[in-house]
């Protein structure tokens, strides 16, 4: 792709890094990632993602902007109150970056739709606030072999991981989603607000990373960070033969909506 | 018996521990959420109550994170 002499200057400290340099701005420029839900995780995620230039970028999100978000949820303004929050994001977006083309999907990720979605993207970034729809999208990105990128956060702490086909998947390690009745509530329980950033600017590393081919994703590795005392910690995970969507006999073969009970961690 | 806890070594009573009793023993939280590895491999938790966690062995207690 040839850069006009904007993009040169825009994209520089990129262009002149080894391991991106013009060619690795290319493929950035070529992108195509869907980012599910533009809240805590997706904020922080979708300006990194269109300040580096990746071309087209999906956002789905059915919600609209509340007051109590703001604290986290970077993206959106308090004048944004109300608004819907793809289109709210889109706005900052594309000030930031008139390069990038973005695809606003103001509704639910939904079982029905959720497979022909991933699979019209090269990448999947999770910054979905439930345990429905993060499994769901794990269903639906491993039976598309579309890759992504998972997180979660609560309190101080955040975990992520990376999903590449024919590797571990989320329910590799988690078969199941929680039990709603024995979780706290996220609503009750409350998260540090720069948590939600720090996770959600590590899946768009991963992102980037993934983009480029470059160095090695939490691919197979589970990071856990614990913000309380700055506690970095991976642990190994393994594809399971018992997973019921990668395993050796899947129980499931196509999302169903009885897999995703009502979201119970909104927040 | 010596294991690896969370990256951790933990020093246990005894020559093997059942995973219910290990859950126990160590007060781990949410017990009834936590997903348990054993050496790298998930433990299904119909097989907690006959899988045994002996000298050298490394565990995980990993937690699923629902926030956004």
């Amino acid at each position: 792709m040839d850069f006009n002499e904007e993009q040169i200057e825009r994209y520089s400290r990129h262009i002149i890094l080894p391991d991106v340099g013009g060619e690795g701005q290319s493929k950035f420029l070529n992108a195509k990632i869907l980012v599910v839900g533009a809240g805590g995780l997706g904020s922080p995620a979708l300006f990194y993602l269109a300040a580096a230039g990746v071309g087209e970028i999906g956002i789905i999100d059915d919600d609209v902007v509340d007051l109590s978000n703001l604290q986290r949820q970077i993206v959106h303004f308090t004048g944004d109150v109300g608004r819907d929050k793809t289109a709210s994001a889109a706005e900052k977006l594309r000030q930031l970056n008139p390069d990038v083309t973005f695809n606003l999907y103001q509704e639910r990720l939904l079982p029905d739709s959720a497979q022909d979605f991933v699979e019209d993207y090269d990448f999947v970034l999770d910054g979905t606030d439930n345990f429905a729809t993060k499994f769901l999208v794990n269903d639906a990105c491993v039976l598309t072999g579309t890759p992504y990128s998972h997180a979660g956060i609560l309190r101080f702490q955040g975990q992520a991981f990376t999903y590449l086909p024919d590797n571990a998947c989320l329910r590799c390690i988690f078969p199941e989603p929680p039990d709603p009745d024995s979780v706290p509530s996220c609503r009750q329980a409350g998260v540090l607000g720069v948590v939600a950033g720090m996770l959600g600017t590590i899946q768009a590393a991963e992102t980037l990373r993934f983009i480029l081919d470059h160095g090695e994703l939490l691919t197979n590795r589970l990071l856990m960070v614990d913000a309380k005392n700055m506690n970095f910690r991976r642990a190994e995970v393994n594809r399971n033969d018992n997973c019921p969507v990668c395993g050796k006999s899947p129980a499931i073969t196509e999302p169903r909506e009885v897999d995703y009970e009502e979201p119970v961690c909104e927040f | 018996m010596q294991i690896t806890v969370n990256g951790e070594e933990t020093e246990l009573e005894g020559e093997q521990i059942k995973i219910p009793e290990l859950l126990e023993k160590l007060d781990v939280d949410m017990p009834q959420q936590v997903s348990v590895e054993l050496n790298g491999e998930v433990i299904s938790r119909s097989n907690f109550d006959e899988t045994s966690i002996s000298d050298g062995d490394s565990v995980e207690f990993l937690y699923f994170m629902g926030g956004g």
